[in-house]
């Protein structure tokens, strides 16, 4: 549905010039919910803005639903928009138009009669489950209805690609999951190509499917979800993933010399990642019925993501030096990867 | 009543009828000049917000020459302006006094005033509407009636009352080098013949004027504003 082909784009000229993205290739397939994650400054932004063409790429093609967008002329290239929605970090809503007038916006010259344009605006509010604010003026709105006014115009002309530029980083965590939950509907009601831009982590693990990675203007890594939360291989990939996870902590609490962490001589600290799709027994029962080894979680952490437990623990295993060393190999053959990060032998 | 009138201010009573004339002449300098202030300078102010760096119709020459002229215009002082166009309203308009005369200094010395009034109320709009607008394929004049414009009507109406108001000011003073109006009849009578009633009845009258306009634009901005 979308293919950037060495797509670079450079700010200023001569030797003040930045380098926002730097040769990306990226291929996005209908209905697919595409991410893109980096911290602020990455080229995130610039790159799906070079998708609907609002920043002309210096270099490279980019072609959506098989239009090559960097071939087309101005006129041309208005039209091909409209093929293409976009929701914004701050809604960008009209002020002097009320939720009616902005969700009709986009059909201002699409020749519809006023009861075709009702028909068409009443429809997308009850998609959006905003059927009660058609009167109301943006100023009247929370975050989060905004945002569903936002997105029933980016769909009012019917586009085949949702382009969603931080569309929820100005909202709170519930918001964010319903805005989350709409987008994840209309992907699989409408089939709509979605592309999400975002700083978050967590936005990536709750609807996409794929997730692109960039720093510096490049995707440094790309992969499924699942794959990149289980194996990220760049350092930014991992830092973003562990800003996920809570099981850092224990390094915190390691480093206070907290009472949570004080290890008996027979106790270690143990760290295990569920980092494969084939984890389905109930390791810890199994730990201490079988091994014997007592398990005291201190923390966990485990999403289900493309319907795979994913994640960790970190817990205390307490036990005979024997046991304990096997009730380990047991979790290796068990696709759990192992790490103790502290030993109540060696604190001796 | 009549009596205590005549007592109070004799000269306004005495020139009653000459005084409705010069404000008549003053309400249509100030319509005519601003009618035509206000065309110009909605265009001029548009044109400056759309072609500065950067925007929906960025143009380079076009933005630098208008930018300059508006500011050689407005560093020219009023009074200035009314002796060094005579030649251009003597070309325009046959004569270069009389109501008629003082409209071309006065749309000089308004439109660049009211231009940058507007450049400001447009410069309010949210540049992300603008994306969102292109985003959405809407073309550049589109953009500029449907987005910059509608969204900054109270703005708009604010600057369109700053600037009538000054107007006011400014038909005052073209009096002064033979416009008629209000502000020639305060001199005339007022100051030339030290007959002080006459300049305090043009004083509360342009106040009234102003306290309209200005009461007008506040209703208008209070309907607009959402």
């Amino acid at each position: 549905m979308i293919e950037l082909e060495h797509v670079s784009k450079t700010f200023g000229a001569g030797c003040e010039s930045v380098e926002a993205v730097s040769d990306v290739s990226l291929s996005i397939g209908a209905g697919e919910i595409f991410g893109i994650i980096g911290f602020s400054g990455a080229g995130k932004s610039t790159l799906v803005r070079c998708i609907n063409m609002l920043e002309t790429p210096t270099e490279g093609k980019v072609t959506v639903d098989g239009k090559e967008l960097t071939a087309l002329r101005p006129g041309e290239l208005r039209k091909a928009r409209s093929n293409i929605g976009m929701i914004f970090q701050h809604f960008n809503l009209m002020r002097s138009r009320t939720v009616y007038g902005n969700i009709a916006f986009p059909l201002l010259d699409a020749g519809l009669t006023k009861e075709q344009e009702r028909e068409k605006v009443r429809g997308l509010l009850k998609l959006v489950d905003m059927e009660d604010k058609e009167n109301a003026y943006p100023s009247q709105l929370s975050g989060g209805q905004k945002q569903r006014v936002a997105i029933a115009r980016a769909l009012a002309s019917d586009p085949k690609v949702l382009l969603c530029d931080e569309a929820t980083s100005a909202l709170d965590p519930q918001t964010t999951q319903s805005i989350l939950r709409l987008l994840r509907d209309l992907n699989r009601e409408l089939g709509l190509t979605i592309v999400i831009i975002t700083h978050e982590m967590a936005v990536v693990k709750e609807v996409c499917h794929r997730v692109a990675v960039m720093e510096n203007g490049r995707v440094v890594e790309l992969g499924g979800v699942f794959d990149i939360f289980a194996h990220p291989e760049q350092p930014i990939t991992q830092d973003f993933i562990r800003t996920t996870s809570n099981l850092q902590k224990v390094y915190d609490l390691l480093e206070e010399k907290s009472p949570v962490v004080q290890l008996q001589q027979d106790e270690r600290i143990v760290r295990l990642t569920y980092d494969s799709r084939n984890v389905a027994e109930p390791v810890i029962s199994v730990l201490s019925r079988e091994y014997r080894v007592n398990m005291s979680i201190i923390f966990s952490s485990i999403e289900i993501i493309e319907d795979a437990p994913l994640g960790g623990l970190v817990a205390i295993m307490g036990g005979e030096d024997e046991r304990i060393e096997q009730a380990l190999n047991y979790l290796k053959e068990r696709n759990v990867s192992v790490e103790v990060i502290a030993d109540g032998r060696a604190a001796e | 009543m009549a009596e205590l009138l005549n007592n109070l201010i004799p000269n306004v009573i005495d020139k009653w009828p000459d005084l409705w004339i010069a404000f008549g002449e003053t309400l249509y300098m100030m319509v005519v000049s601003g009618l035509i202030s206000f065309l110009l300078g909605m265009i001029f102010g548009v044109v400056l917000t759309v072609t500065a760096e950067g925007r929906i119709m960025a143009n380079k020459p076009v933005f630098t020459v208008l930018d300059k002229v508006i500011n050689i215009f407005r560093s020219v002082p009023f009074i200035i302006l009314l002796a060094a166009l005579i030649p251009l309203t003597r070309l325009i308009v046959g004569k270069a006094i009389g109501t008629a005369g003082a409209i071309i200094p006065l749309i000089f010395g308004t439109v660049p005033f009211f231009s940058r009034q507007i450049e400001s109320a447009l410069a309010e709009v949210d540049h992300g509407l603008i994306e969102a607008a292109q985003s959405m394929g809407v073309s550049p004049i589109k953009i500029i009636f449907r987005v910059y414009l509608r969204e900054s009507i109270p703005g708009i109406v604010r600057g369109t009352t700053i600037t009538v108001i000054s107007l006011v000011g400014l038909t005052a003073m073209a009096g002064a080098v033979g416009g008629g109006g209000l502000g020639d009849f305060a001199i005339r009578y007022g100051y030339n013949r030290n007959q002080v009633d006459i300049t305090y009845a043009t004083v509360v009258i342009l106040v009234a004027v102003v306290s309209l306009i200005q009461g007008f634009g506040n209703i208008i901005i209070r309907k607009t504003t959402h």
